[in-house]
């Protein structure tokens, strides 16, 4: 049996279930590599550029984690864009070339393009290249990918029941996550799904925040009409797609009363972070907080600064309800 | 309406006489200074890249000196660029000023929306008028880059480095002020024949391949002035990016004449299998066509935290080993200590004039790691 490698960075986060089933349909072994470690972290930021940003870095490391779990492929995909006119981000459309130039002594690297800015003509005869690595059977092949839809759509399902990614792929996976239903605050919080729901890049920030009584509300929440209609009050449409839902989500949030505060969990060196975090700043009217993480990893700074904020909304919400009037 | 629009190194002059063609009052950005880069970066995003700070900079300055409209480019990314002008514009008004912002962009880059975006801005100006201004626009770029060509040449095989730096300077002040081809075209001849006359020394001169994003190779501002520097160091710089070059390469598909863009990405192609937005192929695809070209050593330039500049430094550390040439990467940003550059840039030449002089005898590339 052939042995996929699947490094758990970056896409993984929203794509996992689609590719396992696809891959374990077709007759082959997923293995994933380690959760992001310190040691992830530490080989990581020896491959890449000084200059790369967190989460690629930590995909280095988990590219050479694999490696050492003897396996026949990685799964490196070319990701250009997933909708219509818009894209992700130029590193993710360089992955599989910046991995082969970094990393020495790799298996066969399956770079499968994703490219529907235009049309999903091509997007069809990657998913027969990709299938190809284990049979030539192009039935099979299609029969795998509308499988593995399916599964993918079961767990778009559970994403929006409240869970993070990474816990939806647990509860996906048949294990249990249990979630507090008691909560004091409620906070939004945003950020690139493959940097805030890996808890060693975010250090866990939205287990903190619960285990400070606050109920996380993420994106993935949200209804996705109701995010493209708010992020299309901008005067230019937003043409990074994960920018695009961050600023619908915060401007969604930013309206709904339920919501006291708003955090953004951005990376140092992200691109579209820098440019969207300073777009949702400038119009947001509720109490946010711009959070920058890297590979530094002094928790200290972090705690401190959510604490604040919690007391912060707090102390504010106290405010409000002795503004109003004793005398009804 | 007194228009201005972002500084970008020699285009500068060619944007001034297209504006003024259209019969436009223009207020171009004053000289990018010190105060500009403060301003830039006192009111923009911390890890937006250097071009947007400069930009801010730029406007504010411009403003103040009585602009009210300002003409700014757009995109369709992955390159932040392509959303530069909504975050300056958010800024600026977050500041208080009023003003105008025209920005030239359409959904697909065609053209002829181009031209229709300049009519509009140009309302009171004929059809043939404004197609002269293009013309004498195009004419003043591409006597710019035959000075900025001129100045790669020469500087680093003249003794006399200030004089051949005054020329260059007297020169591109006197097309900035000329009103005809002919007279642009004296200023070219003249120019030319004082370069020959100065007084060379000639020792051998390394060749370095200069690539990297578009806004920092053209602005000596983004840059330290990087190509002046090693022309001092005796090293000839050849540019990856020329302002005429893109304009034909991007914008007009290539009927001005041969374009080698084919050629550029095919050698991309290899280590860099697919476009990354702004000018990541190019790079890579540059370095090898300069390593195939019998060039001394790359060095790529970016803004700190360029997108497409960090895939193409990635794949070039792969180029580099693959094609054999010395390769350093230098990002610039706001900090402004020029020992630590022209430290690296000296070490630089000095290794490569020495992997030269041993010639035959390859340097380990490791050591450039």
């Amino acid at each position: 049996m052939k042995r996929v490698g699947i490094p758990q960075g970056l896409f993984y986060y929203y794509y996992y279930p689609l590719w396992k089933v696809f891959f374990t349909f077709l007759g082959a072994e997923v293995v994933k590599s380690s959760p992001t470690s310190k040691k992830t972290v530490d080989i990581g930021v020896n491959l890449a550029v000084d200059e790369a940003c967190f989460p690629i870095k930590v995909y280095y490391g988990h590219v050479s984690d694999l490696l050492k779990k003897d396996v026949d492929y990685i799964f490196v995909p070319r990701f250009i864009s997933i909708e219509t006119r818009s894209y992700i981000c130029p590193k993710f459309m360089g992955l599989p070339d910046m991995i082969k130039a970094g990393i020495k002594e790799l298996p066969e690297i399956i770079d499968m393009t994703v490219d529907l800015s235009r049309t999903d003509k091509g997007f069809k005869q990657e998913i027969l290249k990709t299938g190809s690595f284990f049979t030539n059977n192009k039935k099979k092949i299609k029969e795998a990918y509308n499988y593995a839809l399916e599964e993918y759509k079961r767990f778009g399902e559970l994403v929006r029941q409240g869970y993070t990614r990474q816990e939806a792929i647990k509860v996906w996976e048949g294990e249990e996550v249990f979630l507090s239903e008691k909560a004091d605050l409620n906070i939004g919080v945003l950020g690139h799904g493959y940097s805030l729901y890996d808890d060693f890049i975010s250090m866990s920030i939205v287990k903190r925040l619960r285990d400070m009584g606050a109920k996380v509300h993420l994106p993935e929440h949200i209804k996705g009409e109701d995010i493209e209609k708010e992020a299309a009050s901008l005067p230019k449409r937003v043409f990074w797609t994960l920018g695009r839902k961050m600023v619908g989500s915060a401007f969604y949030m930013d309206k709904n009363s339920d919501i006291d505060g708003i955090i953004y969990v951005a990376c140092f060196g992200c691109g579209p972070d820098s440019l969207i975090g300073e777009v949702i700043e400038r119009k947001v009217k509720k109490p946010f907080m711009l959070l920058t993480v890297d590979e530094h990893t002094g928790e200290g700074g972090i705690v401190t600064r959510l604490e604040a904020f919690c007391d912060m909304l707090i102390r504010r919400r106290k405010l409000s309800e002795s503004n109003i009037s004793c005398y009804g | 309406m007194k228009v201005t629009f972002p500084a970008m190194g020699n285009t500068r002059i060619a944007i001034k006489a297209l504006l003024e063609g259209l019969r436009l009052e223009v207020i171009p950005p004053p000289p990018i200074t010190k105060k500009t880069i403060e301003l830039g970066v006192k009111y923009s995003p911390e890890f937006a890249c250097m071009p947007l700070k400069i930009n801010v900079g730029n406007f504010i300055e411009a403003i103040e000196k009585g602009a009210d409209t300002i003409v700014m480019a757009g995109g369709w990314g992955p390159c932040r660029f392509g959303y530069y002008a909504q975050v300056e514009r958010e800024i600026l008004k977050d500041l208080g000023y009023d003003f105008k912002m025209v920005i030239l962009e359409a959904p697909d880059f065609k053209l002829s929306e181009l031209f229709t975006q300049i009519r509009d801005l140009a309302e009171n100006v004929s059809f043939l008028e404004a197609l002269k201004a293009v013309k004498f626009a195009w004419d003043k770029l591409k006597a710019v880059e035959v000075m900025e060509k001129d100045l790669e040449y020469y500087l680093p095989r003249v003794k006399e480095k200030d004089k051949a730096e005054s020329i260059y300077d007297y020169a591109l002040e006197s097309i900035d002020k000329a009103y005809s081809k002919k007279k642009i075209d004296n200023i070219l001849a003249e120019a030319r024949n004082a370069f020959c006359n100065l007084d060379f020394h000639g020792e051998n001169i390394l060749k370095i391949g200069l690539l990297g994003e578009i806004y920092t190779i053209l602005e000596p501002a983004a840059n330290y002035d990087i190509v002046r520097h090693l022309g001092r160091l005796n090293a000839e710089v050849c540019r990856a990016v020329y302002t005429s070059s893109w304009i034909n390469d991007h914008l007009l598909g290539g009927i001005l004449g041969k374009s080698n863009h084919k050629h550029i990405v095919q050698c991309a192609h290899a280590y860099l299998g697919s476009w990354v937005g702004g000018h990541g192929q190019e790079t890579v695809g540059c370095a090898v066509d300069f390593a195939r070209r019998g060039y001394d050593g790359i060095i790529q330039i970016g803004p700190l935290t360029c997108m497409p500049e960090i895939v193409a430094q990635s794949v070039l550390n792969r180029v580099k080993g693959e094609e054999n040439i010395p390769c350093i990467t230098l990002y610039f940003d706001e900090h402004a200590g020029t020992a630590g550059i022209s430290t690296r840039l000296e070490a630089f030449v000095d290794m490569l004039g020495r992997k030269k002089e041993r010639e035959g005898t390859k340097v380990p590339v490791e050591i450039f790691g």
